[in-house]
């Protein structure tokens, strides 16, 4: 489904990502794991077509196909979505509007019909009850006056709702206490499905308790250190990222 | 924020949309304005002695102004003498005296432009006073209005038909001392509307007026009186677009409106007069208006919505003199200033009855090299016990070449006043943009998306079909902003 081919990124002609691999199938679950600034943010936003890092080298393949000069709408619209580390407030704008708007748009470029207001509201009930959300943040404003928590639970309701093939949830844990983490790791859980992949990046090991990663990467200073099952996780936890420092 | 001034470029190349010129024989006077020009005016209008002799007076007193140069807007100096100053369709008989025979060059004019003059729209419960360039050519629903007692009429036929009414009420809000434009408004007004609602009258339509600048260098001097009396009520749409053209038209209208006792005006604007070219601001319209309204008698209230999108420069304030007791003002504005616009618009509240309310919601966009400022005076007199004033003042910024500016002036001459004000400034973030794309949804439809959030608040003031004009004429107005 997604393949990284030795991805090299700069930012402000400082190189971030030094030669990425990543090869990751329908129906798996990966976990980045990192320390702050060491990359992994850089990684799920250069996926998702952000244009304030420059690729030097290097391809990410979508289903086969270089996806690295399309924009972010098309690469959303083909079915690819990022949980953003810090949910972007939009003063104003509704948030059940902005999400049948979103939905619509996708559903749109698959050639299914528009969802009516009425239609739309029918299905968002579901997946608010799949998170825990009050049906009151569907009449504030896009992430306005969100917590913390509340923001990550919303990401992980648009996620629900727009049904990506390919999720890469950017730090979605950071900053949730244990309720709201099993929350999120509940919703992401039963997401899971064969045709669907889901890259989780993360400092912590902690969500990984709550679901099963298939692979774990350890990214450090642009490059991914090791690779190996959810075992690596543990071992991070107990000897640090130091361990596999050089 | 390469991408933002990208998608400021892209804005800037924005296309008027409305652009075209008609080719109607036009009846025009030479350029040039002196005594005699006002009063060819008032003769060919065949006017009563006292109109003649008002704009005469209004005349010279517009000789002793000076042009006033307070407002933060920037503009060539106007030659008045330059500027042709009547202009009508030339017509063969003494006017048409239904659609079928009004010109078909206007009629597809008014087709292109999506103006309701036509049966369906009609069926819809529009009626339509159109003014083409000067002189209204078309009166509809004429009927139904007439058998509510309701007087919706041309200017000029009210000056003929409803001399005292027009004579008790011209210049009673808007006096032809009060500035610079409105002055010379006053002087040589071709044409515009007039409406009397009696006493009790619930209007049984909203009334709609669609204002159009087409002849070359033709200033445009629109006068508008409104009169609600007693316990009435009557909803006023006004909307405009203007075809393409070179050079700076100058606009100064006058509107004035008089609620008595109990009654209640709420008059709408959408105005899309051409801004100039997208490259250069070459060749906008001058929007130089002066709207007043006066809530005369208590219980009464005035509410003014405007939205407005057009024009190279917009000096604009409608307002309200609230001297009822517990009359109440309005005011919910959105103005957008792209390109090479100017807008300094505002409102102005004066209490002095007591107990009265007023509201002002303003919000202000900016785009591309676009300046936009509010400027707004609430003023509360010395008798006006217990007056309350909430006075809140948004600005958006689409990229980084623009600017928005608020002066609100306050003051309050009686301690038991009640005053609240709110001020915001915020931009369309690359940011959002990129969380709207990555969400599917295109850079255009999350401006349009963003910028209707913020101007939702004024969006529900306007009657249902300008607000869904006015949500089209935005995505029109802000298309390609950005990416």
């Amino acid at each position: 489904m997604l393949e990284i081919k030795d991805l090299h990124v700069k930012v402000e002609d400082k190189d971030i990502l030094k030669g990425i691999n990543l090869t990751v199938h329908p129906g798996e679950l990966h976990a980045i794991m990192g320390r702050n600034g060491s990359g992994k943010s850089t990684l799920a936003n250069v996926i998702a077509g952000q244009e304030s890092y420059e690729i030097t080298s290097g391809d990410i393949l979508y289903n086969g196909t270089s996806i690295i000069s399309e924009s972010p709408e098309e690469r959303a619209l083909a079915g690819i979505f990022m949980s953003f580390q810090y949910p972007v407030i939009i003063p104003g704008v509704n948030n059940t509007y902005f999400l049948k708007a979103a939905l619509n748009a996708i559903r749109k470029h698959q050639g299914k019909m528009e969802l009516d207001a009425v239609e739309f509201l029918k299905l968002i009930r579901k997946k608010l009850a799949a998170v825990e959300m009050d049906e009151k943040y569907l009449h504030r404003a896009v992430n306005d006056g969100f917590s913390g928590g509340e923001k990550k639970k919303n990401e992980i309701l648009q996620m629900l709702t727009l049904e990506p093939a390919l999720a890469i949830l950017d730090e979605t844990d950071s900053g949730l206490d244990i309720d709201a983490l099993k929350i999120v790791a509940t919703g992401v859980n039963n997401y899971r499905r064969d045709d669907r992949a889901i890259v989780i990046i993360t400092h912590y090991q902690r969500i990984l308790k709550y679901m099963e990663a298939d692979y774990v990467h350890v990214l450090i200073n642009g490059k991914i250190a090791k690779s190996g099952g959810e075992n690596l996780a543990e071992q991070l936890e107990e000897k640090g990222y130091s361990w596999l420092d050089n | 924020m390469k991408t933002q001034n990208k998608t400021i470029e892209k804005v800037t190349s924005q296309d008027y949309q409305y652009g075209f010129v008609t080719d109607i024989e036009q009846d025009t006077i030479p350029p040039g304005l002196n005594e005699d020009v006002i009063r060819l005016i008032s003769n060919k209008k065949n006017e009563p002695d006292w109109l003649t002799s008002w704009r005469l007076k209004a005349y010279n007193n517009w000789l002793k102004m000076n042009e006033p140069n307070w407002a933060k807007v920037d503009y060539p100096k106007i030659d008045y003498q330059s500027i042709s100053y009547y202009s009508a369709p030339k017509d063969k008989s003494d006017g048409p005296k239904s659609l079928d025979e009004v010109d078909p060059e206007l009629v597809k004019t008014y087709e292109k432009l999506g103006i309701p003059l036509e049966e369906q729209k009609m069926l819809a419960g529009v009626a339509v006073d159109a003014v083409f360039d000067s002189v209204s050519v078309a009166t509809t629903f004429k009927e139904d209005l007439g058998k509510a007692g309701v007087i919706f009429s041309s200017f000029s036929e009210a000056v003929q038909d409803h001399p005292d009414l027009v004579k008790k009420y011209l210049g009673s809000v808007v006096p032809y001392t009060d500035n610079y434009f409105a002055a010379l408004n006053s002087a040589v007004f071709s044409d515009g509307s007039f409406v009397y609602i009696p006493k009790g009258v619930r209007c049984p339509m909203e009334l709609s007026t669609y204002f159009r600048i087409n002849a070359m260098n033709t200033g445009q001097f629109e006068r508008t009186l409104i009169i609600a009396d007693e316990g009435s009520h009557v909803s006023y749409l006004e909307g405009c677009t203007a075809p393409m053209r070179d050079e700076n038209q100058l606009h100064a209208a006058v509107v004035e409106l008089v609620a008595h006792k109990d009654a209640e005006i709420k008059y709408s604007t959408v105005q899309n007069w051409y801004p100039g070219h997208p490259e250069t601001g070459k060749g906008g319209v001058y929007n130089f208006v002066t709207k007043r309204g006066i809530c005369e008698g208590s219980n009464s209230k005035i509410s003014w919505t405007q939205v407005e999108t057009g024009s190279a420069i917009t000096w604009k304030y409608p307002s309200c003199i609230l001297k009822g007791d517990d009359s109440v003002g309005e005011f919910y504005s959105v103005a957008v200033a792209n390109n090479f616009q100017q807008a300094d618009t505002g409102t102005k509240m004066i209490h002095t009855g007591k107990n009265t309310r007023s509201t002002i919601i303003s919000k202000g966009i900016s785009a591309g090299k676009g300046q936009n400022t509010y400027r707004g005076q609430v003023k509360i007199m010395k008798n006006a016990e217990h007056a309350r004033n909430y006075s809140q003042c948004d600005s958006i910024l689409i990229g980084d070449q623009c600017s928005a500016h608020t002066f609100p002036y306050i003051d309050v001459r009686n301690p038991s006043a009640q005053m609240e004000h709110e001020a915001s400034t915020s931009n369309i973030g690359e940011d959002q943009l990129f969380y709207c794309n990555q969400r599917g949804i295109s850079t255009e439809d999350a401006v349009s998306l963003i910028v209707n959030g913020f101007c939702k608040e004024v969006f529900r003031e306007l009657p249902m079909e300008f607000a869904v004009e006015a949500q089209k004429l935005m995505e029109v107005t802000l298309e390609g902003s950005v990416g």
